[in-house]
């Protein structure tokens, strides 16, 4: 089973910018979880205020620049994992928040294409 | 959180320790089945604790150390123990017999290292090819011995008999624990990959029962391949499994229709082929290839499997290419097996009668004789020249050489079926 996890930079959920020593060991999580076969592509994102919104209603398009949030440079990430079900993919999350610090991560079950 | 999530979440904790925890112990046992013995008694005092006062930081090290001194406790308790678990109890007691969790360790190289150990141990040639499969699925896998006998339809005492044997045969031989010299290298890969293709296999088109395709072993399979890319990035043949495998799994959505039927390859809707997967899968390939690995036959399989993977539509297929590619593998892996796939291509790239020839030649091939594959494709290529007597016979037959139900359907059904 494949699941998407991702904290979103979400303003209700605000995470702090990263230390050097947490990447340091996010760089270790991140490996500890590709060797065992359960992650299969991660990434960052860049922070909300330099997000972007496309709507599409009635056949128009709006594209919206941001900042959608306040001022606060919030950041976020993801990763897709493959575990054998929710249980193991809940587990890899929370050793991924307990390297990033408070915050939220939301799970999400990826079906195939 | 509900008390069934904690458990379920301490279960899990514990599958996703278990190999790196019996990889530790057996480096410091030397025997996995009392590696093993160790890990569930840890296991046991995990599930006693960890509801109460909850999962530890580092539940690896916990797990780890807690076995360690039971090993200590049971050697002080018993005087007629075996002899392997008195000369480790001893050495643990002149050790002091404390230790504290090493929370490096569960990132370190050791275990990284300890986990090729076992992955080699598990998978060595001394053992049965059904005894190896089983060890690695209950040892790497940290699947259940009910978990392993319902996917491969035996009963459960027999595959905890298979483990039993397994183990006690390792002991008995003094298997050490280790990753075989250069000079055994090879031949012992072979074994660890032929494992791991096995299992995919398994789970790809079982060979027996009415379950098709059993989703969960192909994951084990494919995980177990990932795993060992990463303990082993410069064997070229461990990159071109997995680029057979990840090629091959990204079709598992596309392999059955909603009713459960199989899809053959060329009817696939190849809009639900996984994508990821199979650009996971030319990678690896590729990484097979930078390493010289161009002509195992797993990455020769690979290339194949990417042939089709890099088609939108049938149509597309580069036929030739794969005949090419066939005749290769027919070179490394002579097989009847492979001949008859070659047989295939070559009617896809030069004609049903260019392929017939060589089927007929395999016909007389006493290892094919009960290979329903056979006389399938006969069947499909003198449907395709007009022969239709002839095709339903082939497929009748082929009908009756598959143990497989939904496969057997399958061929019972092309058997009746009007050619068009």
């Amino acid at each position: 089973m494949k699941f998407f996890g991702y904290t979103m930079g979400d303003p209700n959920a605000p995470v702090e910018p990263p230390s050097p020593e947490m990447y340091e060991r996010m760089g270790a999580f991140i490996e500890e979880a590709t060797k065992a076969g359960v992650l299969l592509a991660t990434g960052g994102f860049a922070p909300m205020s330099e997000a972007v919104k496309i709507k599409y209603t009635d056949g128009q398009f709006t594209v919206l620049d941001g900042p959608f949030a306040e001022a606060k440079e919030l950041v976020g990430g993801w990763g897709l994992m493959e575990t054998r079900d929710m249980s193991e993919a809940i587990e890899w999350t929370k050793r991924f928040l307990a390297i990033a610090g408070d915050g939220e991560s939301t799970i999400r079950q990826v079906y195939g294409p | 959180m509900t008390h069934a999530r904690t458990h379920a979440a301490i279960e899990t904790v514990i599958r996703l320790e278990s190999p790196r925890l019996i990889a530790g112990l057996a480096h410091y046992t030397g025997d996995i089945g009392l590696a093993e013995d160790l890990a569930q008694d840890a296991v046991v005092a995990a599930l006693e604790q960890w509801p109460a006062e909850g999962v530890p930081r580092n539940p690896g090290a916990w797990l780890t150390t807690v076995a360690k001194r039971r090993a200590i406790d049971s050697f002080r308790r018993s005087s007629d123990l075996n002899r392997k678990y008195a000369e480790l109890g001893r050495t643990l007691a002149a050790e002091g017999g404390a230790w504290t969790p090493d929370f490096d360790r569960a990132f370190s190289d050791d275990i990284d290292d300890d986990l090729l150990r076992l992955i080699f141990t598990a998978c060595h040639p001394l053992l049965s090819v059904p005894s190896r499969v089983a060890l690695t699925l209950r040892l790497l896998g940290g699947l259940t011995t009910a978990e392993i006998a319902r996917a491969y339809l035996v009963p459960e005492p027999t595959i905890a008999q298979r483990i039993v044997r397994a183990k006690k045969a390792l002991s008995t031989a003094d298997v050490p624990f280790e990753v075989p010299a250069a000079d055994q290298r090879a031949p012992r890969l072979a074994s660890v990959l032929e494992v791991i293709y096995l299992i995919f296999n398994e789970g790809y088109s079982a060979t027996a029962g009415d379950d098709w395709m059993r989703p969960a072993l192909c994951a084990e399979a494919v995980r177990l391949g990932r795993v060992l890319a990463q303990l082993a990035p410069a064997e070229p043949e461990v990159h071109g499994l997995v680029a057979l495998l990840e090629i091959q799994a990204s079709r598992i959505p596309a392999r059955t229709d909603a009713a459960g039927e199989p899809v053959l390859l060329l009817d696939q809707d190849r809009s639900r082929w996984d994508r990821l997967l199979i650009s996971r899968g030319l990678a690896a390939l590729q990484r097979a290839r930078d390493l010289g690995g161009e002509r195992g036959s797993y990455a020769l399989q690979a290339s194949i499997a990417a042939c089709h993977a890099r088609a939108f539509r049938p149509g597309e297929t580069d036929w030739a290419e794969i005949v090419a590619l066939y005749e290769v593998l027919a070179e490394v892996m002579p097989s009847p097996v492979v001949e008859l796939n070659r047989a295939v291509a070559i009617s896809m790239a030069y004609g049903p009668q260019a392929g017939l020839e060589l089927v007929d030649q395999l016909t007389a091939e006493p290892s094919l004789r009960n290979y329903h594959l056979l006389p399938s494709v006969r069947g499909d290529l003198l449907r395709k020249l007009g022969r239709e007597e002839e095709a339903r016979a082939e497929f009748a037959r082929a009908a009756t050489l598959t143990n497989n139900e939904r496969e057997r359907h399958l061929s019972a059904g092309r058997a009746g079926e009007r050619s068009v």
